[in-house]
């Protein structure tokens, strides 16, 4: 890895890809907008430089110019953000969780995550869930729906090869989802400061192929019940 | 010209001074020392800030390594000179609320607020000189608050810059007790200075403007710090009321932030950024002034979109106010309202975009001198733009999900209050250091120091664009301790070192700026060839400013104006009919 890229480390999460895009087109259009803006900058300070037998050119501005430069900038960021928006909504809209999303609970606390799994009944809440901390365990492939609160300070749910963030608030309870597109593990990490720990505040994700994760879960399942 | 200002013949003017050194100095009601006091103040914050922000950077680049003199640090900051968990979120957090609050808002505001409000529009003081005096003498009290919460049990406030409810509102979070009541006492007592001195420039820009001084003819430096005032008289009582109810929550047992009883972490947030982002644009509005006068000069050409620029001042002025839920995206806030401020922060763009459109038009065609301001002006255009830029990504919702809490977010605000407000900051004070000090500063030193300053602010600053994409979280103590952030060790080495060498470039800014305070070459009164009314009085200038009040009678860019052709630039207080053989008639825009 080039650390001085401009390039998005690998993703793994189904709207990765789109909020990759959004990134790519912005960081085009801006690299295009910093271009002129620079060169031009640098071009009239070697032109029009003090030396002798230059004259100045006397305005005091133009309306056809100050209309352009309101004009372009103005479309540009409407089209960004009408863009955007629809993104956002498939990701964090209210509606946007997909139905038949396997559902977890989420604890954050100075400075550990508790993940609660659903019991045989499939739905958290019930007396067969278990609870692991720091390790989040999901299938690949299938839609996971988090609910979220944390028990004394502002937390976020942060793994960056989700692309997904969210903050976890004390009082709370927000529900986040991803779906993973491909088995391995990946670091979640806390990105609100909350406290000196903050920076300790670590759990590995563990992306399971789907017989994989049902084997994890059995096991899971016995290991928390002996306890 | 319909709109001429009220005349304003004052009474009070230049006279023989017989006032003792405390009443000229300490004590004084004259908004020239009081400017440079809150300048003084304002720098020796500045190298505070700075030289925390050197154990972040050192700690971030060689974690859990002794820093270099660090043994001088008490145990419970960083015991053998290692820097603890606790310390460094401290220093984070002050760091912050330093550079924000006791650096670059007064270096912009307090300082060239008073130096150049009443200067620059023929004024012989301030409207209320006794409550200037009284709002830098709430400063200070405040400021020696500040810096005594590093002397206390359980170390300064250490809830970030934002101060996040709960995490500030319970010492049993932090373990910080009296620090964080510290934080909120200074930052209250703060605030009242802040509004005093905000009423006084916003009163005397209304009604002590010289005869012929009318509002379109304010310098942009004026009309930005008129802008400026108005926000800082709405946004700080909101500060204010917030951090008391925070103070509430953690003393009397209230419960506004906290939710076990029924309080709401979020109205924090809300309070605090409704206040917030409008003082994002308190610490830019005055740079764009600023930069906007010695453009100008520079250039030796009226700025381009006088009109323009003005509005777009006074768009950014309403529009700061409809933003602030854009640092709350990802803060559990209703999705749908976070659309809504996406919409607002795209639109704010586009008055930004303007500003940078003119200036490119003012130097278009000019004449370009770079003098030591020009050079600080310049790259502040420049480094302006890479923050606008940058904004923009986090603008929207979406990319904001990645890059929200990274150190794209850092590299971001750091291009616009660093590469920005600073880089404007040091333009304003070489530029007007002689009609502050009666002399110049060295152009020399101060061409190297630019130098310096521009490379190694780059190499610092940029390369965190790269860190955030990578990932790289803010505020944490260790990198290290993340798998996919080991890699990133080598660049933020990098970045430590460069900014080593940044924060040593300084030495060379507070050399010069000494030095040439009692050694430099004295100062003629308008040693850049100026058109302001403040280079038509000696530098420094006398108690009362002039010796009679001037007369204003052209727009205040008027370089290589074809009304003139003995000089290239003809003075605000220049009539055209006293030249011989020309009319006035021309000179209406």
């Amino acid at each position: 890895m080039n650390p001085l890229s401009w390039m998005l480390p690998p993703s793994a999460s189904t709207f990765a890809g789109d909020i990759d895009r959004l990134y790519y087109l912005i960081l085009i259009i801006t690299g295009i907008a910093f271009v002129v803006v620079q060169v031009g900058l640098v071009w009239f300070l070697i032109k029009y430089r003090d030396r002798p037998g230059r004259t100045v050119h006397y305005t005091h501005g133009s309306v056809k110019a100050e209309v352009i430069w309101t004009a372009v900038p103005t479309v540009t960021v409407v089209i960004i953000g009408l863009l955007s928006g629809r993104v956002w909504n498939q990701i964090k809209g209210r509606e946007s969780v997909p139905e038949n999303a396997l559902p977890i609970s989420i604890l954050a606390k100075q400075f550990e995550w508790h993940v609660t799994y659903p019991g045989p009944d499939g739905v958290t809440g019930g007396s067969d869930d278990f609870t692991i901390r720091n390790q989040l365990h999901v299938p690949v492939g299938r839609a996971v729906v988090m609910s979220m609160t944390a028990e004394d300070v502002i937390h976020a749910f942060n793994v960056p090869a989700f692309r997904l963030k969210q903050d976890v608030v004390p009082g709370m309870t927000i529900r986040a989802w991803f779906q993973a597109t491909e088995p391995g593990t990946y670091e979640l990490g806390c990105a609100e400061l909350c406290g000196l720990g903050h920076y300790r505040m670590r759990a590995v994700v563990t992306v399971h192929a789907q017989d994989e994760y049902d084997q994890w879960m059995r096991t899971a399942r016995q290991t928390t019940a002996q306890r | 010209m319909t709109s001429l200002a009220t005349p304003v013949e004052s009474h009070v003017q230049a006279h023989p001074d017989n006032r003792s050194f405390i009443q000229k100095y300490i004590f004084s009601t004259d908004h020239k020392i009081i400017g440079i006091q809150f300048l003084l103040m304002s720098l020796l914050f500045l190298t505070v800030g700075g030289m925390l922000a050197m154990i972040i950077r050192w700690q971030l680049g060689y974690p859990n390594k002794p820093l270099p003199g660090g043994t001088v640090l008490p145990e419970t900051m960083a015991p053998g000179g290692v820097i603890l968990p606790e310390f460094y979120t401290s220093a984070v957090t002050m760091h912050g609320t330093i550079m924000v609050f006791f650096a670059i808002m007064p270096l912009l505001v307090g300082v060239f607020g008073n130096f150049l409000i009443p200067l620059k529009i023929g004024a012989p003081d301030m409207a209320f000189p006794r409550i200037n005096m009284a709002s830098f003498w709430v400063a200070v009290p405040a400021g020696i608050l500040m810096i005594a919460g590093f002397f206390v049990e359980g170390g300064h406030a250490s809830a970030g810059w934002t101060s996040y409810a709960p995490l500030s509102a319970d010492p049993e979070y932090t373990g910080v007790t009296a620090g964080q009541r510290i934080w909120c006492v200074s930052l209250i007592v703060l605030g009242l200075s802040s509004i005093l001195g905000s009423m006084n420039y916003i009163t005397t820009v209304i009604n002590m403007r010289a005869p012929g001084m009318t509002w379109f003819r304010l310098p942009l430096s004026i009309w930005a710090l008129f802008i400026t005032s108005i926000l800082v008289l709405l946004a700080i009582p909101i500060l204010s009321g917030a951090v008391i109810m925070l103070l509430f929550d953690d003393v009397l047992g209230t419960h506004f932030f906290l939710p076990a009883q029924g309080g709401q972490p979020l109205l924090w947030q809300h309070l605090f950024w409704f206040f917030g982002h409008p003082e994002v644009y308190i610490l830019i509005l005055p740079a764009m002034g600023f930069v906007s006068d010695i453009l100008s000069n520079g250039a030796r050409k009226p700025i381009f979109g006088y009109h323009s620029m003005v509005y777009a001042l006074i768009a950014i002025g309403f529009l700061g106010w409809i933003v602030w839920g854009h640092h709350m995206f990802q803060s559990g806030m209703n999705p749908t309202l976070g659309t809504s401020f996406m919409i607002s922060t795209m639109l704010i763009a586009v008055p930004s975009a303007i500003k940078v459109f003119n200036w490119l038009g003012t130097l278009w065609g000019g004449k370009i001198r770079f003098h030591v301001p020009m050079m600080h002006a310049l790259a502040f255009v420049s480094m302006f733009v890479i923050g606008g830029l940058s904004g923009v990504f986090m603008a929207s919702t979406p990319v904001d999900i990645y890059i929200h809490d990274t150190y794209f977010i850092v590299a971001h605000l750091h291009y616009v209050l660093f590469g920005g407000s600073l880089f404007a900051i040091f333009g304003a004070v070489t530029f007007w250091y002689p009609k502050m000090f009666g002399r110049m500063m060295n152009p020399t030193l101060g061409k190297i120091h630019f130098v310096l300053t521009f490379v190694f602010y780059n190499l610092v600053f940029f390369p965190m664009h790269q860190l955030g994409l990578q990932g790289h979280m803010r505020r944490i103590y260790d990198p290290t301790i993340y798998d996919f952030l080991k890699p990133l060790g080598g660049l933020n080495r990098f970045i430590t070192i460069s900014a080593f060498l940044l924060f040593a470039s300084q030495l060379l800014f507070a050399y010069n700026f000494i030095v040439s305070w009692f050694r430099g070459k004295k100062a003629p009164a308008n040693p850049w060839e100026d058109t302001g009314l403040e280079w038509t009085t000696p530098s420094p200038p006398p108690h009362g400013n002039w010796p009679a009040t001037p007369h204003v009678h052209q727009p205040p860019y008027e370089f290589n104006s074809p009304h003139v052709k003995e000089s290239d630039f003809l003075p605000q207080t220049q009539s055209l009919d006293a030249i011989p053989g020309r009319s006035s008639a021309g000179a209406a825009h």
